[in-house]
């Protein structure tokens, strides 16, 4: 292969029931970033399969896309790996694209290693950071051990270079207000001719949220095992409510069933935030914990023990009993209301 | 029906300890000195379905791994939960391998031990959490695949019904095995291993082959088969100047409550 007949960076862009994930909008951000060091001409551009998805290209657009590759088809209409692999894999190899970048979400997880092993190149997973060397290869960061390392994946031979980000790692990049871009129909009949049948999707089911979704929150108010109980839990409830936040937790919160699920969980195998306000309360600071929330913008932690690790991680580090610091807070912040 | 099912697993330095594990200043390797290596811990919840299956539809568990030879220990762990056989794939030839080339070495050690209706991987492991072994794992077999499943059925035509928990939700599918599945760890919980149990795995077959007992082509395995390379590896920065704040729970909150408000919260 000779690597310097792939060009350019390309995202390939999620979208479930016609709304487009948001991680897409941060790796068009990074892909932008990324074109600007290669200094190459090869329009930055963005990949999205579906059904009925013809309108969504500006969006795309107003976030960095300058080329949008639509495959609009029913039997893309629900994510099915069999397919959406091999739609990607004839699109690539088709364009060749240098460098490719995906969400780590639940779908990205599963299609772009099944992508990669298509195309035989490499995938560096879950990367928190990604840059350009001397020689204009993908640099990508990739965390091991819960975020305890941090490790540089390079994919000198191959191409593409794939990449998977998970939502919240990249800043939001800014609005285009009028974007130039193309828009390319791409017929994956052909390639959907192959699919075995072997795979089908019958549905999607949405779990409806309550309150603000933890990776948008302004504020996010986490507790951990020092909370200590479901009665002390419902006080991280109601000052996150106060504060038109979002709750977060770790893995012991969890597991006591005080939080409402994993989806509250924050870390190197949950979210990743970066609130403007982050509180944590009775978090001792385990890495993988802190490697979801280390880029919040002001970081306050509650804990009893002044040696906890989570104090070097936080702008305010409060010595003391959660229970009756967050009591005081809330009945403070209500006072300011009343 | 009866299935024959085989589970990947991996063992990995226990995630409780990841705090201890350091980089050597010298020679910039990974020191995880007196850490125990166990089972991926969800790589048991993929063992547990597994057994589920067998215990309602008859059948065999095969648990496979790709490791160092020590890692029969943690076979024999398996085969103590309840698995019938144990393969070991192991050779320095392995070694370096990124998911692509690791997925191919397992997934000629799988023909090479027999014809599977369903393999059962975890979704991650502790240590590496690329996540991406399995989905790779089933395209070299070139059979179907879903990760992250969160609850199964097998049907009486061999189909299998599953969910597969994503963002804010989950997608529902209808598989014909032959099926991988990556489970996560809502999945169940898993069993935990018996005085018997433990016994009867002692007398259970484990085989170890190296590459020369496989079918494997030299150019797609350990560190020659893998499209990525490591770089330099470091400990991510996580420091802030953290002050101080100590105080009865009023003079506590008279000083948050300015900060939160500079930081762009209105109260």
């Amino acid at each position: 292969m000779d690597v310097r007949d792939w060009k350019g960076v390309w995202v390939i862009a999620e979208q479930m029931e016609g709304r487009l994930n948001s991680v897409s909008f941060e790796l068009l951000g990074k892909a932008r970033e990324l074109k600007a060091r290669l200094k190459t001409d090869e329009p930055v551009t963005a990949v999205l399969l579906g059904e009925n998805i013809a309108g969504l290209d500006l969006q795309l657009a107003r976030y960095g896309a300058e080329k949008v590759i639509l495959a609009d088809h029913p039997a893309l209409k629900i994510f099915q790996n069999d397919a959406y692999a091999l739609v990607l894999e004839e699109i690539l190899a088709q364009n060749k694209p240098s460098i490719v970048l995906m969400g780590a979400t639940a779908i990205g997880s599963d299609l772009a290693p099944a992508v990669g092993a298509k195309l035989k190149t490499g995938v560096a997973a879950h990367c928190v950071d990604l840059r350009i060397d001397d020689n204009g290869d993908l640099v990508s960061v990739v965390p091991a051990f819960g975020g305890k390392v941090l490790g540089d994946i390079l994919c000198p031979g191959h191409r593409p270079q794939f990449a998977t980000l998970k939502p919240g790692v990249l800043g939001k990049p800014a609005i285009l207000e009028n974007p130039v871009f193309t828009t390319v129909c791409h017929d994956p009949a052909k390639a959907l001719a192959k699919d075995p049948g072997r795979v089908k999707a019958l549905g999607v089911y949405r779990e409806e949220l309550t309150g603000v979704p933890l990776e948008e929150a302004e504020v996010v108010v986490a507790g951990g095992w020092g909370i200590g109980s479901a009665e002390n839990w419902e006080l991280i409830k109601e000052l996150a409510a106060l504060l038109g936040g979002a709750v977060g937790c770790t893995r012991p919160a969890v597991d006591e069933c005080w939080a409402e699920g994993e989806h509250q969980m924050i870390g190197t195998s949950g979210k990743t935030v970066r609130p403007k306000v982050y509180i944590g309360a009775g978090i001792s600071g385990a890495t993988h914990h802190l490697c979801g929330m280390k880029d919040s913008g002001l970081v306050i932690s509650i804990n009893k023990d002044k040696e906890a690790p989570v104090f070097e991680c936080s702008d305010l580090a409060v010595v003391g009993d959660a229970r009756s610091i967050l009591s005081q807070l809330i009945e403070e912040i209500k006072k300011i209301r009343a | 029906m009866s299935f024959n099912i085989a589970v990947c697993i991996k063992p990995v330095p226990d995630p409780q300890h990841y705090d201890k594990i350091t980089i050597h200043p010298v020679t910039k390797t990974i020191t995880r000195e007196g850490i125990p290596t166990i089972i991926n811990p969800v790589d048991k919840n993929a063992l547990e379905a597994a057994l589920q299956v067998r215990e309602k539809f008859g059948g065999k568990v095969t648990v496979i791994t790709m490791a160092p030879p020590n890692a029969q220990e943690n076979l024999r762990e398996a085969l103590a939960m309840g698995a019938d056989e144990a393969v070991l794939l192991s050779d320095r030839a392995f070694a370096g391998a990124d998911t692509l080339a690791t997925s191919y070495t397992l997934a000629q050690g799988l023909k090479k031990t027999g014809k599977f209706d369903l393999v059962f991987t975890g979704t991650e492991s502790a240590d590496g959490a690329t996540s991406q072994v399995p989905a790779q794992l089933a395209e070299w077999l070139d059979m179907a695949h879903l990760w992250n499943v969160r609850e199964f059925t097998v049907n009486d035509s061999g189909e299998i019904n599953a969910k597969i928990k994503i963002e804010n939700g989950s997608i529902e599918y209808l598989v014909k095995m032959p099926a991988l599945l990556a489970v996560s760890r809502d999945i169940n919980k898993p069993r935990y291993t018996s005085i018997m149990g433990v016994m009867k795995a002692k007398k259970k077959p484990l085989s170890v082959y190296g590459s020369p007992d496989i079918e494997l082509n030299p150019s797609l395995i350990g560190l020659t088969g893998s499209p990525t390379q490591p770089g330099a590896i470091y400990t991510p920065s996580l420091g802030r100047k953290g002050q101080v704040v100590e105080g009865t729970p009023e003079e506590v909150a008279a000083r948050l409550i300015p900060r939160i408000r500079a930081a762009g919260i209105v109260l």
